[in-house]
């Protein structure tokens, strides 16, 4: 009796329509990413039809809702960096310290807890980081600082800095252990201490995995939203100084897209050329920090 | 002239006891190198001498590595590792250079002592580099990443950086095991050249490189010392039967 040797059709056409599932699966959130862009660009170039890009870059002035509209994002954006400045000035040195505590001093016992305490602290929701700006960290500032308004840059931005600095620790620290023991104790043996080794090798060592880091809480920073809009106001003003109200990019879309704007009219519009500037700032920050990561990669 | 000895010296990673009471003298100025089947515990008799069993929990040494000539107990509990660390150097398996510089890699140690000086830095880095036989093959390229060097160059830098704070103990830890052959005739012949100024101590799984490099030589079996004397002797006429199956390739 001759054993049947050819290709089983029904089996064939199972394989293959289990492998078309699978692929779709995997286009979801490709064709997720495409939509938003496509939305986004859409509805900008529909914008800067009516706003000249020159305008929108270089006008001082923000008042897209007002019968005198102005189109200016570098109000937006200023209030954007200042406080992301402000909360990168709080995480970044906070997120190193401890994950070089973390990784290089802590006990086995404290790793184990202190971790997922930090991890606790990423999961809190912005919105309560956004109370805990305005109705306990601000009356604090102003306590040293009587002039302080109550809605500020300043008080946004280092709650926004206490919320990333669990990503940039967490991050820099898996970082920092991965770098292999046979480096850390050549080091020891030239007869460096901890605290050495960890400034002079580790984090040198480890530097990709924590520019990574910090790039991400760069993003974080950027895009947070709620914090600045209940902590900084939400008048647009184009200042640098953290001690004063403003608005964000973030904050701004919030503003628009809870009042009842016209569909299609040019003030709708606005928050999707906001958006482009906020995604194409972020895709800036990933870009950079891929480009770190090839420049610095390890190699031990 | 001996410049360490091990006396009664046992050593535990928690429970297990790695080492048994070894007795064993360091001559100044020679190499003397440990042999022995994977899990002898070779490495870790070494690892005792500039204390690096400190750095990880649990562990613990009993008995003494007298050091001359202070005359000092390298493993009592008052003396410091890192003062210990500060006076012997240490060669790793892999070579393991730092993220830096092939300058600052030598530099390290001399860095970690508190030397400023550009000048004595750069006089010293020569030096160093010289005695590791890698001075004319870098010394265009100074400031180059330490990771761009060969293997055997990434090695004789790790001598170089291990030199340059001027040990009085030099400490191999199977130096030659990732490198080719050529890398390692000449890590070799660096070797017996430095033995003119320093004591050096090499851990081999390598019984031909014990042969070639070394003075003494020690057998070591299961964390037992099982023979020691001089390495002609050891090889040409073993006094232990282990030693002789092991040398003679009928064990390990």
């Amino acid at each position: 009796m001759a054993a049947r040797l050819a290709h089983r059709r029904s089996r064939i056409l199972r394989e293959k329509a289990i492998e078309l599932l699978l692929f779709l699966a995997a286009m979801v959130s490709v064709f997720t990413t495409i939509g938003i862009v496509y939305v986004l660009v859409k509805e900008s170039v529909v914008f800067f039809q009516h706003v000249p890009l020159l305008d929108f870059l270089t006008d001082t002035q923000w008042t897209p809702l007002f019968d005198d509209a102005h189109f200016g994002i570098v109000v937006l954006l200023s209030g954007t960096l200042t406080s992301s400045l402000v909360a990168l000035a709080i995480a970044i040195p906070l997120g190193t310290l401890i994950a070089i505590y973390l990784s290089e001093f802590a006990p086995f016992s404290v790793r184990e807890v202190a971790k997922p305490f930090l991890e606790l602290l990423g999961g809190v929701p912005t919105i309560i980081y956004g109370y805990f700006a305005l109705l306990f960290v601000t009356p604090i500032l102003q306590w040293f600082y009587p002039e302080l308004p109550g809605f500020n840059l300043l008080s946004a931005g280092i709650v926004m800095g206490i919320m990333i600095v669990p990503y940039v620790a967490s991050i820099s620290e898996d970082a920092m252990r991965a770098v292999p023991m046979s480096l850390r104790e050549g080091s020891y043996a030239m007869g460096a201490t901890r605290f050495q080794t960890a400034v002079n090798v580790v984090v040198p060592a480890a530097f990709s995995g924590i520019a990574s880091a910090y790039i991400l809480g760069i993003s974080r920073a950027v895009g947070e939203t709620m914090i600045l809009a209940v902590a900084a106001g939400m008048q647009p003003n184009l200042t640098f100084n953290p001690l004063e109200p403003a608005a964000t990019i973030t904050a701004f879309i919030v503003q628009v897209a809870l009042g009842d704007l016209p569909h299609g009219s040019v003030g709708y519009q606005t928050i999707f050329a906001a958006g482009l500037t906020l995604m194409l700032f972020t895709l800036a920050c990933n870009v950079a920090g891929h480009v770190l990561r090839k420049t610095f990669r390890e190699a031990y | 002239m001996a410049k360490a000895e091990a006396k009664g010296l046992s050593f535990y990673y928690g429970e297990y006891r790695a080492l048994k009471d070894l007795n064993l003298v360091v001559h100044e100025n020679r190499v003397t190198a440990l042999i022995g089947p994977s899990g002898c515990g070779k490495s870790t008799f070494l690892r005792c001498f500039n204390r690096m069993h400190d750095l990880y929990p649990g562990n613990r040494y009993e008995g003494e590595i007298v050091l001359h000539p202070d005359n000092a107990n390298l493993l009592a509990p008052t003396v410091d590792p890192i003062e210990v660390r500060m006076r012997l150097s240490m060669v790793f398996q892999k070579p393991n250079p730092f993220p830096k510089s092939i300058f600052e890699n030598v530099a390290y140690g001399l860095r970690v002592r508190g030397e400023r000086s550009r000048r004595a830095l750069a006089d010293k880095v020569e030096v160093a580099l010289r005695g590791a036989a890698l001075w004319d093959e870098v010394k265009d390229r100074l400031q180059e990443l330490a990771f761009n060097l060969s293997g055997g160059q990434q090695q004789r830098l790790c001598i170089a950086r291990a030199l340059a704070t001027d040990p009085e103990l030099l400490l191999f830890d199977e130096p030659t095991s990732s490198l080719d052959p050529i890398a390692t005739a000449s890590i070799e012949e660096l070797i017996t050249e430095l033995k003119q100024h320093v004591t050096i101590l090499i851990v081999t799984h390598n019984m031909q490189q014990a042969a070639r490099v070394s003075d003494y030589t020690a057998y070591m079996y299961l964390g037992e010392l099982i023979e020691f004397g001089v390495t002609d002797e050891l090889f040409i006429k073993p006094r232990n039967k282990q030693t002789e199956d092991y040398i003679t390739g009928r064990f390990g």
